[in-house]
């Protein structure tokens, strides 16, 4: 059965007008609303040859390389069931297309939360899968990779599989769950996931220091990780306007034990810089900013990964005198060694014939030099399609990348799902 | 190749003593930790760097030649068991600590180093490595790496898998790949080094593992809590994760596994309980001194008998010499037995313990428990006697049965063994055909000829040419002719 008997069956339509991923013009739309119906999808789409690309909350389709053909996007925004909530053992099972601030409110009520907190509230838990998103407090929980426990994938021939399951603990077979991790609709679509959970903090403190260059940035944060402390969140913010910047570090738990903590952390800090604990008001307006990355508007963005450690010599060279001198502004999960850059262009200041345009790729091409000599690398997270048509968005994927290949022509030997978007043009 | 031109080949690659060939010598190896199953392999060879294990599996690559990778040999499901025709690889050697880098919290070893190894090397500096098998002074990083091992305060700090941020891997064709990030986080591509962690040695082998080093926490506090049974005990666990209280392990002993870690280490359990749980709390002194009362409260309040608090590092040691002994110490009471491996759901366990119970009774057998409470990870040790007629055949169908158990309530068959050679046939019960093949895709990719640790962890691979696609039902079948079991 090819979609074209779906399409008489309501589950495969014209997409609406103007639907285009990253720039790439998609005719048709599928919106399955179970595991089975997708797979029915993506068998007929087998049948007919079909590029396939998948969208969840549609926050971040203009991640990656454009695709190289897409004749139908999957799109997950019927799945949006939470399945099961087992409180007492602190597991969910969801639909790929929940949404993960509606997740995140159906757990509230039992003092849970999946410990996830990437700053794009529209995005769904299948999508949050598929791009590896992560925020702040990836520093105490780790990513999607340390979270998913479970997950059930629909292959390019419409296979349903399934791997882990609803146990935290669970070393039978391989952890197909963790492939499919940042996996971005390449070897398939997301059907459902289990993640453990984790208790919702009653208390929260916050510390702030005014960092006025970044080897103090590096002091810090390296006093922070040799303390005994915990703190959920390390992060740094620069602005266009450039230094000073400022270190926000976050203690979540219960109030005795933040309130002990953020004041051993603010007198740590003390001997940095001028550090302080923030009030009850500035809390809270301190924890509703952490983690917001300001690209809706830039034109484009970047996210570097590099040793923790490396994170004052990668200021240096962003806020320097040197080639890597960035105007834009700056955000770094400053103890994971995340950083992320946003442009002073705005949107749409940056047309193809702008004198900038060659400019940015050498710059691109420089950064990932540099961070590649530090053992990290740069990903391209938002650009105009002309200038990714220059530049790779993944940059190198190392000596397994021919293995990656690999496991890319078994799992989709058609190459129809998401062609092209991921790193080597997998 | 025949088995004299490949002793000389992997002799011209480790020097001849990294190769055992005496039929005698290669007898030490003939199993892991589980002497139910024995092989002896072609060879042996013991490469003492990256480059001879490389070259060691190209060279069997070049044979046609299956091979097996070993570390200390402490695994509990055959993982390292040899085939016979193959080449058994141990990493005992390759033993060196590499590097530690306390300002990016990582160390990056040899597959051979002991887990505990790690821990001694940086302690000084207050850090340690976190997963914490009850092996741990004997075990290896790559067979915690192979199996995903976990311990006791893999509860809150999670399993081998979350610890490894880098491999350097030998494929199984010889080549050198590097997975993961290293240091660096959010490497581009897939996350083939999650898919490697847990693959029970069946994608290559491990030659360097980066590992992440935590900070050793401010406050420690332990208490050993008594019930008059599991129920009593399951409760308070229940209470104290209800709380919102993530410890660092909580582990619960029935009578029977206190009645031989008694015998064997003398921890002076309370007299005439039915339960015993070891509460360990860590983290920052103010927020571990808060809870660490709440749990004694919600203990109490679940009907603990008795609760004694360790009041220093050497009380705390003998608690946990008594969970950490359990295994070995059963041999004191019973000739012989099974250690079972198995998960459900936390919040099962009082069923599934009665379950258990009955089950043995029908059988008249004996079944100690000890396990990791805190994520329903059970070790039910089935106590038998290979003396008595029929009893060994009543103690392996009780284990099954037990596994039968835990899926049934949404479980797995194994939290940290492994599937290895013993379980393998128990994996289709957890997954369906389709679910195997899919993984069996991972296989293929790694190793397209089935050369890497044959005959482990899946029952019949499909052989890596055939097309997989979606199982559809023979003709035969359909006419009713024959059933696939
Ligand atoms: C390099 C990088 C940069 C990022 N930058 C940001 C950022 O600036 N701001 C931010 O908030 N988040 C960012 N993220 C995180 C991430 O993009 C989003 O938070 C999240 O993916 C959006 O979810 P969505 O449901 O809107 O996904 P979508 O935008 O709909 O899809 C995102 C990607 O996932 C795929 N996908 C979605 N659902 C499925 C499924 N069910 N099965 C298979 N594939 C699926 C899509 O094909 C697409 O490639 C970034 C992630 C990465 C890796
Ligand atoms: C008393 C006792 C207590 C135990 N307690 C625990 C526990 O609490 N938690 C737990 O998880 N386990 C426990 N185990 C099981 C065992 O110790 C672990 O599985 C351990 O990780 C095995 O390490 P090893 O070096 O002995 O590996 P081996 O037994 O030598 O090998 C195990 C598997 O790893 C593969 N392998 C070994 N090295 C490599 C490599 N470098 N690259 C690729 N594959 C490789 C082998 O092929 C095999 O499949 C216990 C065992 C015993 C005997």
């Amino acid at each position: 059965m090819g979609t074209q008997e779906l399409e008489q069956g309501g589950l495969v339509g014209p997409a609406p007008a103007g639907t285009a991923v990253d720039g790439v013009p998609v005719a048709r739309l599928a919106r399955p609303g179970s595991v089975e119906e997708a797979s029915q999808v993506l068998r007929a789409a087998a049948e007919d040859g079909l590029a396939v690309v998948f969208a969840g909350g549609a926050s971040k389709l203009g991640l990656g390389n454009p695709p190289e053909r897409a004749d139908l996007l999957v799109s997950s925004e019927r799945l949006d069931q939470v399945l099961e909530h087992a409180a007492g053992d602190l597991v969910v099972r969801a639909q790929a297309g929940v949404r993960l601030a509606d997740l995140q409110a159906a757990l509230a009520p039992a003092g849970q939360w999946l410990a996830l907190d990437p700053p794009e509230p529209r995005a769904t838990v299948g999508g949050v899968v598929a791009a590896n998103a992560s925020g702040p407090r990836r520093l105490r929980y780790g990513t999607v990779r340390d979270l998913i426990i479970g997950i059930t994938v629909v292959l390019a021939d419409g296979t349903v599989a399934h791997a882990g399951g609803k146990v935290v603990k669970n070393v039978a077979g391989y952890d197909l769950a963790k492939l499919f991790c940042g996996s971005l609709g390449t070897l398939g679509m997301i059907a459902e996931v289990i993640f453990r959970l984790h208790p919702l903090p009653a208390a929260a403190a916050v510390v702030t220091l005014e960092v006025e260059e970044p080897a103090q940035a590096g002091r810090a944060v390296q006093r922070l990780l040799r303390s005994p402390l915990e703190p959920s969140a390390v992060e740094l913010v620069v602005d266009e306007w450039g230094w000073p910047g400022r270190l926000t570090t976050v203690f979540e738990g219960i109030q005795p034990g933040v309130e002990a903590q953020a004041t051993a952390a603010a007198e740590l800090l003390g001997q940095v810089g001028s550090a302080a604990v923030a009030g009850p008001g500035q809390t809270d307006a301190a924890l509703s900013q952490l983690g917001a990355l300001p690209f809706e508007k830039a034109e484009l963005a970047f996210k570097a990964t590099f040793p923790p450690a490396e994170l004052p010599a990668v200021l240096a060279e962003l806020r320097g005198r040197g080639p890597l001198r960035w105007g834009g502004s700056l955000r770094a999960h400053a103890g994971t060694g995340v950083l992320w850059l946003a442009s002073d262009a705005r949107e749409g200041e940056l047309p193809a014939d702008s004198p900038a345009v060659p400019r940015m790729v050498g710059w691109v091409t420089e950064a990932r030099e540099r961070l590649a000599a530090r053992g990290g690398g740069l990903v391209v997270v938002k650009a105009p399609p002309h200038l990714k048509g220059q530049v790779d968005a993944w940059g190198p994927a190392g000596d397994a990348l021919g293995l990656m290949r690999r496991v890319k022509e078994r799992f989709d030997p058609d190459r129809r799902m998401s062609p092209g978007r991921f790193v080597g043009g997998i | 190749m025949d088995r004299e031109a490949l002793i000389r080949r992997l002799e011209e690659i480790t020097g001849p003593q990294g190769v055992i060939s005496e039929r005698n010598q290669l007898r030490t190896y003939e199993c892991d930790g589980l002497a139910n199953f024995r092989v002896v392999p072609s060879v042996v060879v013991l490469p003492e760097t990256a480059d001879q294990a490389q070259g060691v599996v190209r060279a069997c690559h070049e044979a046609g030649v299956p091979f097996v990778a070993r570390g200390s040999g402490t695994g509990l499901s055959g993982g390292a068991l040899p085939v016979s025709d193959g080449v058994l690889i141990v990493l005992a050697r390759m033993r060196r600590i590499l590097e530690v880098d306390l300002d990016n919290q990582r160390a990056v070893v040899e597959p051979g180093v002991l887990n505990l190894q790690v821990t001694k090397e940086v302690a000084g500096d207050g850090f340690y490595y976190a997963p914490d098998p009850s092996s741990q002074q004997v075990c290896s990083i790559g067979g915690n790496v192979a199996e995903n091992s976990g311990g006791a305060h893999c509860l809150k700090y999670g399993f081998t898998t979350n610890h490894v941020t880098g491999l350097e891997v030998v494929l199984p064709d010889g080549e050198l790949v590097h997975l993961g990030g290293g240091k660096a986080p959010d490497p581009p591509g897939y996350d083939l080094l999650g898919a490697f962690v847990g693959s029970e040695g069946t994608l290559g082998i491990a030659t360097t593992v980066t590992l992440r080093l935590l900070r050793k926490p401010e406050a420690v506090r332990t208490l050993l809590a008594a019930f008059e049974g599991t129920d009593q005990a399951g409760d308070a666990v229940s209470r104290i994760i209800g709380a919102g209280i993530v410890p660092a392990a909580i582990e619960m002993m029935d009578a029977l596994a206190m009645e031989a870690a008694e015998a064997a280490v003398h921890v002076h359990y309370p007299e005439g309980a039915g339960a015993v749980l070891v509460v360990e709390l860590d983290g920052p002194e103010a927020e571990v001194a808060h809870q660490f009362d709440e749990v004694e409260r919600l203990c109490q309040e679940a009907g603990s008998t008795t609760i004694q608090i360790a009041e220093d590092d050497d009380q705390r040691a003998l608690f946990w010499k008594g969970r950490k002994s359990a295994f070995a110490a059963v041999g004191r009471i019973s000739p012989d037995y099974y250690v079972q491996d198995g998960v459900i759901p936390r919040t099962a366990l009082p069923e599934v313990l009665r379950r258990i119970t009955e089950l043995a009774d029908e059988r008249g057998l004996r079944v100690a428990n000890v396990f990791h409470a805190g994520d329903g990870n059970l070790h039910p040790l089935v106590l038998y006697d290979g003396e008595v007629e029929g009893q060994e055949q009543r103690a392996e169908e009780l284990s099954a049965e037990i596994l039968y158990t835990c899926l049934d309530h949404g479980g797995s068959i194994t939290g940290e063994h492994g599937v290895g050679f013993d379980k393998k046939q128990y994996l289709p019960k957890q997954f369906s055909a389709e679910d195997l093949d899919t993984m069996q895709l991972v296989r293929c990719a790694f190793d397209p000829d089935g050369r890497a640790n044959p005959g482990k962890v899946f029952p019949t691979p499909r052989l890596c040419g055939e097309r997989p696609g979606p199982r559809r039902v023979h003709p035969v079948e359909q006419a009713g002719l024959a059933e696939v079991f």
